[in-house]
């Protein structure tokens, strides 16, 4: 086992280099940062200048063995837009993206499992098909859509709640900020976490169901039935508790998914999260900006899947056997 | 956090207090970012205005763009045109509590044309500023300029007590590597001091009580935050959490002022949106016609002309808010007389094209931007359309501004056949037109013709406009300028299309002062 | 027992459930069919749209994507129904004078052209890969999840943005016009196929320890024969489900990068486009823009979605 953590661990390393050159190797397509920098009467001299303060004229090996270096010591650069350190920058941001990720992961849970349990016990009831239903139009429509239509109703039209920022957020410590603990945080969250979560808890509204229905038709919980365990016992005790294993894969590769439409609900809401900086640092070439967001992000993704591989290896023995053979 | 504490302290007979107090308070969203407070790092409008809250030049510009002082009580020139003397204001305060004075000056001027600095054009590279005595500076020119002080008025003056004290000595390059104390904290005389700064996300200002002059509007704090989405920041006005928006989506104009609770100031901006053809490649880059340059004839260039209905593209794609140019400056800036737009006409578009050689037209590539100018995307779509009725098949490459400049500027190589671009002369004065758009690029190392992105090339207007920059004699200089530009139309140089429309969302409660150049200025806002 | 062929003559029959195409054959799949009103109408709606997309040079009163034949003062006319409009604009007319009822037609095959190989795409890498990981395991497995990972790191927006800059960067001066589709396309290829990976190398994972396949791999059969004839009609199943809904998720993410605008250029628009040119128009009253569009989209996508619902239960012997 300790093996395995080991070379799970060392496979995670190469992964973030992978991602570290990737990254790079895109920044120099996405476009010419030193456009962003200058306006149309800049001097041409001056441009040139530039380009060579930003390291940008030098060969690409080097750039990226610069790169790298800096990365490992957490040290992302200046941010070409706002001149702070990316870091502080990505830092400022990250509560309020973990906050509306965390809160929308929440309301896809705690409604999606829910849902896709009465769907799976009560496959013909009329309320399993309206939310199937309702969960399926939630889908069908552009995220961006979403939040625009939300917008219109709860904030224009009925004026309830807010359609833009965090609120008033209150500092904990020197790294956190929280709209947690005010009243109008909390109403700020309402229609991002909403939009943001609503893909998410469809999904796992389905996933929950098909597995259910999966789970209930096998021997084992036939044979429940047949030593006469009460439905409830069978339903939650056993075939949602198997059901999970799956749950928590998904939910686990769900945290991207969240993440990548995060970028699209906080532009909509104006959520000054780490979305919203990421997309306005593609729109203006903000290299820095753009290679930190994707490298804390690829961090993030793959100490989740290590942390999910690990849980997969505890949770069904069979696995856990073959991983140790291999 | 005090004043919040006391909010909710109190009851019912406080909250009126608190709600007066509240009424000061102006919050302010705009599309763009306001990255750095340095007032040396980007040369833009809407950052300009910005800045322009707490930081102020030796001149300003009223609500009609005229020249007014400000930190220079006044100026005279020498009869030569050499030699201009300032007389700077006394008893005025930074924030910080530094007293104004000559040495400022020179920091300042010394400061705006050194490295790194976007600005290096307000002041010639010549010129050398001395000081006379504490409050009177002579500026010593090697060459009369008659428009020295035209862009003095976004030349902010810093403290150079201050910038000393605070490694802020060098200005902060658009690509600093390291963070810079004046890119986060502004030390300026102006009317508001930068309460909180938090960049991207929001920037309190608070009123300068000790300002010299008492300004217009009551405002007491203002609360700016950028709002890139369309649809929330109007939603954002509409719903009454913030007062004032710039821009309004033209398309939303109506349902804004149909709300109730705000209305929408336009007016004509002084940007001219044009399309511009490379008349300087012997062969297209992007076009089915091979071997030669359709755009060098300029039959062809007349067809292109005379195939866009700028009325329609008015009534439609602006919505009304837009103002038809027959010149590439607004009639704000230079008078129209005497010049009119050639007519619309599809079927003389076809005629000159086939006597040009392209009886069946031919097909070329557009480049265009989506996210800078109002509608820009839908302008550009709307041409295609129009130029496909002449017979011209116009393959559309529109795209976000960082892209499209990318490729289109003289760092890209200016690769573009046909493009959609806008200029508001920052001198607010024709001469920049004639350099920076019209005038030739052929010349190493000079900057002129810099933004001509097709090189449309007649030396004759390069030898006007040599001229027009030393004629200090107005009607002679207008002369010149009208006759540069009868040349570049006659020959159809360009198709500038229009001016756009300033829209900003203003709540009812809230009055303000709409200033052509798009500069969002808040010292003029009252609020009930 | 004698010789075998090496087909599919049950080694252990009792752990081996029959293969897919045998299930479709004996499941009644129409008798199932005929059953549920609903799939029976979310199948017709799906007919006719394709239909309707695949035939619409020929349905479509206008063609909108010649420009020469818009006319911009036409533009924003509401439906025909409503005060203002003009018969010959049924849903009304787009900001650009297009007819909207053609432009959804079109726009319908764009959005499913990009949709349905994008998906394909997917599928391929995702299941070829996934197959090779669960069954090969070891360091093809790790190697493939490893990339996975990599992959999952990157949100089709990132992927867009990258395939679209290096397009370019090869093709110098290459219009979007010219490439935004295959830069779609391949940005949905890349970016969906981990899900099939994950899935099927999960399902295969536990497959193969099953005694039928270590019966096959007993027998000497080869293993991509194994892999194909024996393991995949087993661990296929959750991917229909994962296809439909991807199907609706392509062309919304289709719709969510022209929002941001690396999608399909507004002169060739698909559905998403159109939705996201009346989203600017959603305030000013204009509804039917963004309306039709967005109606349309949200129909099919329920439509497939139903669909895929009804086969993933009428595959299934055990749930009847």
């Amino acid at each position: 086992m300790l093996a395995f953590i080991l070379r799970r661990l060392f496979q995670s390393l190469l992964v973030m280099l992978a991602v570290a050159l990737i990254a790079f190797a895109m920044f120099r397509f996405v476009g010419d940062p030193v456009n962003q920098l200058v306006s149309l009467d800049t001097p041409q001299e001056q441009v040139a200048q530039i380009r060579k303060s930003l390291g940008l004229d030098e060969p690409v090996v080097v750039q990226f063995a610069r790169y790298i270096y800096n990365a490992v010591r957490l040290e992302f650069g200046v941010s070409y837009q706002f001149r702070l350190p990316v870091i502080s920058l990505l830092g400022e941001r990250a509560p309020a993206t973990l906050e509306l990720a965390f809160m929308s992961a929440l309301f896809s849970l705690l409604v999606g499992i829910p849902m896709g349990v009465y769907t799976a016990l009560r496959r013909d009831s009329w309320l399993a098909k309206l939310f199937q239903t309702v969960s399926l139009v939630g889908i069908s429509l552009p995220t961006f859509l979403i939040g625009i239509l939300l917008i219109y109703l709860f904030s224009v039209t009925l004026g309830w709640l807010p359609s833009f920022g965090r609120g008033e957020v209150v500092k904990i410590g020197n790294w956190w900020t929280t709209g947690l603990l005010t009243a109008s945080g909390w109403k700020a969250l309402i229609l991002p976490s909403i939009t943001l979560g609503l893909f998410q808890m469809t999904l796992i509204m389905r996933l929950v169901r098909a597995e259910m229905l999966e789970v209930l038709r096998t021997d084992y919980i036939k044979f429940a039935r047949a030593r006469g365990l009460k439905t409830r016992a069978i339903h939650f005790g056993h075939a949602l508790k198997n059901t999970l294993v799956p749950v928590i894969t998904i939910a686990g590769l769900q945290l991207g998914s969240i993440i990548a439409f995060a970028i699209i609900t906080e532009t909509v809401f104006q959520w000054p999260g780490m979305g919203l900086l990421f997309l306005k640092a593609v729109q203006q070439v903000d290299i820095p900006i753009m290679a930190a967001y994707l490298i804390l992000i690829s961090f993030l993704f793959v100490s989740i899947n290590l942390i999910v591989d690990l849980l997969y290896a505890a949770v069904d023995p069979r696995l856990r056997a073959t991983i140790g053979a291999h | 956090m005090s004043f919040k504490t006391h909010c909710l302290a109190a009851v019912a007979a406080l909250a009126l207090m608190c709600g007066t107090a509240q009424a000061q308070t102006l919050r302010y969203a705009n599309q763009g970012e306001l990255k750095s407070l340095d007032p040396y790092t980007v040369n833009e409008t809407t950052t300009n205005a910005h800045i322009g809250h707490p930081y102020e030049g030796l001149t300003a510009r009223g609500k009609d763009l005229k020249i007014e002082p400000a930190l220079a009580e006044k100026w005279e020139v020498s009869d030569d045109g050499l030699k201009w003397r300032l007389f700077l204001r006394k008893g005025v305060k930074f924030h910080g509590g530094e007293d104004f004075t000559a040495d400022d000056v020179i920091f300042s001027a010394e400061r705006v044309r050194a490295q790194g600095s976007n600005f290096t054009t307000r002041i010639p590279t010549s010129a050398k500023f001395v000081k006379v005595d504490d409050h009177t500076v002579d500026v010593v020119l090697t060459a009369p300029n008659p428009i020295l002080n035209a862009q003095w008025d976004t030349w902010y003056i810093m403290s150079k007590k201050w910038a000393e004290a605070n490694n802020a000595v060098a200005p902060t390059p658009a690509a600093a590597t390291t963070p810079s104390y004046a890119a986060l904290n502004a030390n300026g005389t102006g009317p508001y001091k930068i309460e909180s700064h938090q960049p991207g996300v929001k920037t309190v200002f608070k009123l300068n009580e000790n300002y010299w002059k008492k300004i217009e509007g009551n405002i007491k704090e203002i609360v700016f935050t950028p709002i890139a989405s369309d649809a929330t920041r109007v939603a954002a006005l509409l719903s009454g959490e913030v007062d004032v928006i710039e821009p309004v989506p033209i398309q939303d104009i109506q349902r804004v002022n149909a709300s109730g609770n705000a209305q929408v100031l336009t007016g004509p901006e002084l940007r001219t949106i044009f399309l511009g053809m490379d008349q300087t490649r012997d062969e297209l880059l992007e076009s089915s016609v091979k071997g030669k340059n359709p755009f060098k004839d300029v039959r062809v260039r007349q067809a292109f002309f005379q195939a866009i209905d700028i009325e329609t593209i008015k009534s439609r794609v602006m919505r009304g808010l837009s103002t038809p140019s027959a010149l590439m400056i607004a009639p704000e800036l230079f008078p129209h007389a005497g010049f009119t737009r050639a007519k619309f006409d599809t079927e003389a578009s076809k005629k000159l094209l086939a006597e040009a050689g392209y009886p069946n037209g031919f097909e070329i590539g557009m480049d265009c931007p989506n996210d800078r100018y109002v509608n820009d995307g839908q302008i550009c779509q709307a041409v295609v359309g129009m130029l496909a009725r002449a017979g011209i098949k116009v393959n559309l490459n529109a795209q976000p501004k960082g892209q499209y400049f990318a490729k289109v500027l003289k760092s890209g190589g200016y690769k573009t056949s046909f493009y959609l671009l806008g200029w508001t002369p920052g001198t607010f004065d024709s001469h920049n037109v004639l350099h920076d758009i019209i005038g030739c690029r052929d010349v190493a190392g000079s900057s002129r013709g810099e933004s001509n992105l097709g090189n449309y090339c007649n030396k004759k207007v390069d030898e006007l406009t040599d001229k027009i920059l030393v004629e200090s004699d107005t009607a002679k200089r207008d002369a010149m300028i009208k006759e540069a530009y009868k040349i570049s139309v006659d020959e159809f140089g360009y198709i500038p299309l229009h001016q756009q429309a300033l829209a900003w969302g203003v709540s009812k409660k809230v009055k303000l002062a709409q200033r052509a150049d798009n500069s969002v200025l808040l010292y003029y806002a009252t609020k009930e | 027992m004698t010789a075998q062929t090496p087909s599919s003559t049950p080694v252990a029959p009792s752990t081996k459930p029959p293969s897919l195409w045998a299930r479709i054959l004996d499941s009644d799949i129409l008798a199932s069919f005929l059953r549920s009103k609903v799939t029976m109408v979310a199948a017709v709606i799906v007919l006719l749209m394709f239909i309707g997309a695949a035939f619409s040079p020929w349905i479509a009163p206008t063609n909108p994507f010649d420009p020469a034949t818009v006319f911009l003062s036409d533009a924003n006319i509401p439906p025909a129904w409503q005060a203002g409009g003009d018969p010959k604009f049924i849903f009304g007319t787009d900001d650009q004078g297009r007819d909207l009822y053609s432009a959804i037609l079109y726009g319908l095959r764009v959005s499913l052209i990009v949709g349905g190989l994008g998906v394909a795409l997917a599928a391929t890498i995702g299941i070829t890969l996934g197959l090779l990981a669960g069954y090969l395991g070891g360091r093809v497995d790790s190697l493939i999840m490893r990339i996975a990972d990599v992959q999952l790191t990157f949100p089709a927006i990132l992927i867009a943005l990258l395939i679209d800059g290096v397009v370019r960067g090869i093709f110098k001066g290459a219009n979007r016009e010219d490439t935004a589709l295959y830069v779609l396309v391949i940005s949905i290829g890349l970016s969906f196929w981990v899900q099939y990976a994950r899935t099927i190398r999960g399902s295969t994972l536990v497959e193969r320890n099953k005694d039928y396949v270590q019966a096959a791999r007993l027998v000497g059969l080869p293993a991509p024969l194994i892999m194909l004839r024996h393991v995949l009609p087993n661990v296929i199943g959750p991917v229909l489900v994962i296809l439909t809904i991807n199907l609706a998720l392509a062309v919304i993410t289709e719709a969510t990068l022209s929002f941001l605008g690396v999608g399909l250029p507004p002169t060739q628009p698909s559905l998403g486009t159109l939705i996201s040119i009346g989203n600017r128009y959603l305030f000013s009253g204009d509804w039917w823009i963004v309306a039709f569009p967005g109606l349309t989209l949200a129909i099919l996508v329920l439509a497939v979605n139903l669909l895929g619902d009804w086969l993933r239960d009428a595959l299934n012997p055990r749930l009847r």
